[in-house]
C-alpha cells in the first residue's frame, strides 16, 4: 500500500501530460477559420471495409477543389475549405456528422459515400434544413427521388434502378441468358437491387431462376452457385463490392462451372484481378467512368493532377475506385458553378442555381444540363458503360 | 456432391477455428485470461505473410517462418502491456485492454499495408483437384491435416517436454508450481507467444483461400471465441473439436438455407448448447473449494 500514492501521482502526471498533447493536437488540426472561406462538407466511409471508397471521393473532391481555388475561389475570391467526417458505414454516425456538419461547422453543402443507407438516413435531415447534399456514389434509387418539395439532395451517380435495367439487358445481349441467377450481396444495397433486377427482369421478358445471398465474409459460395446451376441459371448477375465477389468467382473456379457474370459496380473498388484471378476479367461490370483508353482534355487532366498529389498513382491502374473519383469531380465543379451562380451560400439559392445551371463541360461528359427542377440525378443510362477488366486495367467491351 | 464440397470447405474453416481456439486456451488455462482480439494476431500473421512473400519478394520457405516469429514477438507484447500490468493488480481491465490492441493493430494494418483486400498466390490453391465430383483446392485439404497435427503436437509437447509439463502445472496449481521454482510469469509469457503462433498459423493458411486485409481476423476472432466456450475452455481436445463441428455446422447452413442464416442458426445452436451444457460440450464443472 505504501506505493500507492506515488504511483496514482505519476499516473496522474502522466495524464496530464497525455492531456496537454492530446490538446495540442487538436489545436495543430484545427482548421483556418478565415471568413473568406466557403465550406463544404463530406460524409462518408473514411474507415472500415468501405475506406477505399472515402479516400477516392476525398481525392476527386480535392483535385477539383484545388483546381477551383486555384482559379480564384468562387463568390468573388473565397476559397472553397473541405470539412471531412467519417460515417463508418454507420446510419446513425452518418446522420450525427451530418448535424455537426450543418449545425456547428455550418457547412454550405454536402457530399455522401459509398452507402446507401447511410445516404438515406442523411435526406430527411437535408431537406429539413435546406442544405444541399450531393450523392457522388451511393445508387439507392430513394436517395434522389425522396419525395420531398423542394428537394435539395442530388446526385452525380448511377442509380440502382436504372444499373438494374442495363445489367438485365446486358446479359440478354450479350450472353443471350434468357435465364439468370441473381447472387446478392446481403446488406440494404443487395436488396435494393434485388427489387430493381426483378422488376427489370419482368419488364424484359428475362426469368430469374433463383435469388441467393452472401455475407461479405463468406469464403465459400460453393452452395449458393450450385443451387444456381441446378436451377438452370445462363448467366450471373452479381451485386456485391471486390472481396466477396472474389470469393465467389474462386468458388465457381473450384466447381468448374463456366458461365457469364454480369457485375454491378462495387467489384470495381477493389483489387478484383488479384483477388479473383484469372477468371476475374470474364466478368462483364458497369461503371460510370474510365481513365483506360483515350481520355478528353479534362481526362487527361485531372490523371495528371491525381499522379502529381498521390505519391501511389502512377498511372491509370492505380486510381483508387474510378468512379467514385471521377463522380466527385464532377459534382464538386457543379456545386461550386451553383454557389457561384446563387450568389450567397443560402441552401435555397443553390438548389435553385442548381436546378438551373446551364451546360457544363465535365469529366465524366458534358452536362447539358445536370440537374432541372424535377431531375436531380446527373447521370443516367445512356452514361453508363458496360467494362470488363484486363490485367489491372478496366477495358470497354467491343 | 454439394454436401461433400460443404464439408471439405466447413472441415478447413473448422480446423482454423480451432487453432484460435486453442490460442484463447493456452493462455487461459495458465492465466485465467486471454488475448480477446487474437483475431488481429491472426491478421498479422497473413498480413506480414503477404508483405515478405508477395511485397518483398522473399522465398516462402522463409516468409512463413519470418512471419511466425513477428506474431510470437506480437503476442509476448500483448502480455506485457496489456494483461501483466492488471493482472497484477487482480483486475480484470486487461478484457478491454486487449480488445483496445486488437483494434489499435487493426487499425495502424489499415494505415501501413493500406485499405485495399489483397489476394494472396499459392500453388496450392491454384488448380482444383475432382473427388467425388465435387472441385477441392489442394490448400483445403493440407489446412485440416496441418490443423490436427499442430493439436497433437501441442497435446504431445505438453505431456513430454519440460516446458509443457510447467505448464501442466502451473494449470493445476499456480501457487504450487511457483513453489516448485517454476516461473509463472514466464509460463504465461511464453503462453501468450503460442497463442499468437497458433493464430498466425491459421491467418498464413487461410490467407490464400480468403482475402489479406486488417479486417480480416476480427469474426474468425469472436467466433473462434465462441468455439472454445463451446469447447469447454479448459479442454484443449475440446475446443478443437468444437472447431471443427462449427465449421461444418456452418457450412452445411450455407448449403442447406443459405449464408443468410448462418450467424442466426450457429450462434443460436453455441447459445441452445451452452444451455444444456455450461461448461462447453467437452468441459467439466470446475470444484469451486470454499
Amino acid at each position: 500500500m505504501g506505493f500507492a500514492p506515488t504511483s496514482s501521482r505519476r499516473q496522474l502526471f502522466r495524464s496530464a501530460a497525455l492531456g496537454g498533447l492530446a490538446l495540442a493536437a487538436i489545436a495543430a488540426f484545427q482548421p483556418v477559420q478565415a471568413q473568406d472561406t466557403v465550406k463544404l462538407g463530406l460524409v462518408a466511409a473514411l474507415s472500415g471495409t468501405s475506406a477505399v471508397s472515402g479516400e477516392a471521393i476525398t481525392r476527386g473532391l480535392t483535385i477539383a477543389m484545388e483546381e477551383i481555388n486555384a482559379a480564384g475561389g468562387i463568390l468573388g475570391g473565397k476559397k472553397i475549405a473541405l470539412i471531412r467526417r467519417d460515417d463508418e458505414s454507420n446510419p446513425g454516425k452518418g446522420v450525427a456528422a451530418a448535424r455537426e456538419l450543418i449545425f456547428s461547422e455550418k457547412v454550405a453543402a454536402f457530399f455522401g459515400g459509398i452507402d446507401t443507407p447511410v445516404s438515406f438516413a442523411i435526406v430527411p435531415l437535408a431537406n429539413q434544413q435546406k442544405v444541399p447534399f450531393m450523392g457522388v456514389w451511393a445508387a439507392g434509387t430513394g436517395i434522389t427521388r425522396n419525395k420531398a418539395e423542394p428537394n435539395y439532395v442530388f446526385r452525380v451517380s448511377a442509380m440502382d434502378v436504372l444499373v438494374d435495367k442495363a445489367l438485365i439487358a446486358h446479359a440478354k445481349a450479350k450472353f443471350s441468358a434468357d435465364q439468370v441467377g441473381l447472387m446478392l450481396i446481403n446488406n440494404p444495397w443487395g436488396e435494393s437491387n434485388q427489387v430493381g433486377l426483378t422488376a427489370a427482369a419482368e419488364e424484359q421478358g428475362v426469368k430469374i431462376v433463383g435469388i441467393e445471398k452472401f455475407e461479405a465474409s463468406d469464403v465459400d459460395m460453393v452452395a449458393q452457385l450450385t443451387r444456381l446451376k441446378q436451377a438452370g441459371a445462363k448467366s450471373l448477375i452479381l451485386v456485391s463490392n471486390a472481396a466477396p465477389a472474389a470469393q465467389m468467382i474462386k468458388s465457381m473456379d473450384r466447381m468448374g462451372w463456366d458461365v457469364p457474370v454480369v457485375s454491378h459496380w462495387g467489384i470495381s473498388g477493389g483489387r478484383f484481378t488479384e483477388l479473383a484471378g484469372p477468371t476475374a476479367e470474364k466478368v462483364h461490370f458497369i461503371q460510370t467512368y474510365s481513365f483506360f483508353g483515350e481520355q478528353s482534355p479534362t481526362g487527361k487532366k485531372v490523371l495528371d493532377a491525381l499522379m502529381a498529389k498521390y505519391s501511389d498513382v502512377k498511372g491509370p491502374g492505380d486510381v483508387i475506385a474510378p468512379v467514385g473519383t471521377a463522380n466527385a469531380y464532377d459534382a464538386m465543379h457543379l456545386l461550386a458553378k451553383a454557389i457561384d451562380k446563387a450568389g450567397s451560400t443560402d441552401g435555397d439559392a443553390i438548389r435553385k442555381a442548381l436546378e438551373s445551371l446551364g451546360s457544363h463541360q465535365g469529366l465524366i461528359k458534358t452536362y447539358n444540363p445536370a440537374f432541372t427542377a424535377t431531375e436531380h440525378d446527373a447521370l443516367n443510362e445512356k452514361d453508363y458503360v458496360m467494362v470488363r477488366f484486363k490485367g489491372d486495367q478496366i477495358v470497354p467491351i467491343d | 456432391m454439394l454436401l461433400f464440397s460443404s464439408l471439405i470447405s466447413g472441415l478447413a474453416i473448422g480446423s482454423m477455428y480451432g487453432l484460435l481456439a486453442l490460442g484463447y486456451h493456452v493462455t487461459w488455462a495458465v492465466s485465467r485470461t486471454v488475448n480477446f482480439a487474437l483475431g488481429s494476431s491472426m491478421m498479422l500473421g497473413a498480413v506480414f505473410c503477404y508483405s515478405l512473400a508477395v511485397t518483398f519478394g522473399w522465398p516462402i520457405l522463409l516468409a512463413v517462418p519470418a512471419s511466425l516469429v513477428l506474431c510470437v514477438l506480437y503476442g509476448l507484447l500483448v502480455e506485457r502491456v496489456a494483461v501483466r500490468p492488471f493482472r497484477q493488480r487482480n483486475s480484470d481491465a486487461w478484457l478491454m485492454a486487449t480488445v483496445a490492441a486488437g483494434i489499435l493493430v487493426d487499425n495502424i494494418v489499415l494505415f501501413t499495408f493500406g485499405k485495399e483486400p489483397r489476394g494472396m498466390p499459392s500453388a496450392l490453391a491454384e488448380a482444383p483437384l475432382m473427388i467425388f465430383g465435387a472441385g477441392v483446392m489442394p490448400l483445403q485439404l493440407v489446412i485440416p491435416a496441418v490443423g490436427i497435427g499442430i493439436a497433437l503436437a501441442f497435446w504431445a509437447a505438453s505431456k513430454y517436454t519440460g516446458y509443457g509439463k510447467a505448464m501442466l502445472a502451473v494449470v493445476q496449481n499456480a501457487r504450487a508450481a511457483q513453489l516448485m521454482g517454476i516461473s509463472v510469469p514466464a509460463v504465461i509469457m511464453f503462453s501468450y507467444g503460442l497463442s499468437a503462433l497458433l493464430a498466425g498459423v491459421a491467418g498464413i493458411l487461410i490467407a490464400p483461400l480468403y482475402t489479406v486485409s486488417s479486417t480480416m481476423g476480427f469474426l474468425f476472432g469472436v467466433k473462434a471465441f465462441a468455439v472454445a466456450i463451446l469447447g469447454g475452455m479448459d479442454n484443449p481436445w475440446g475446443v478443437v473439436a468444437a472447431g471443427l463441428i462449427f465449421g461444418v455446422i456452418e457450412a452445411m447452413v450455407i448449403a442447406l438455407f443459405g449464408s443468410s442464416y448462418t450467424y442466426i442458426l450457429t450462434f443460436g445452436l453455441v447459445i441452445g448448447l451452452l444451455v444444456l451444457r455450461p461448461h462447453g460440450l467437452f468441459g467439466r464443472a470446475g470444484v469451486n473449494k470454499v
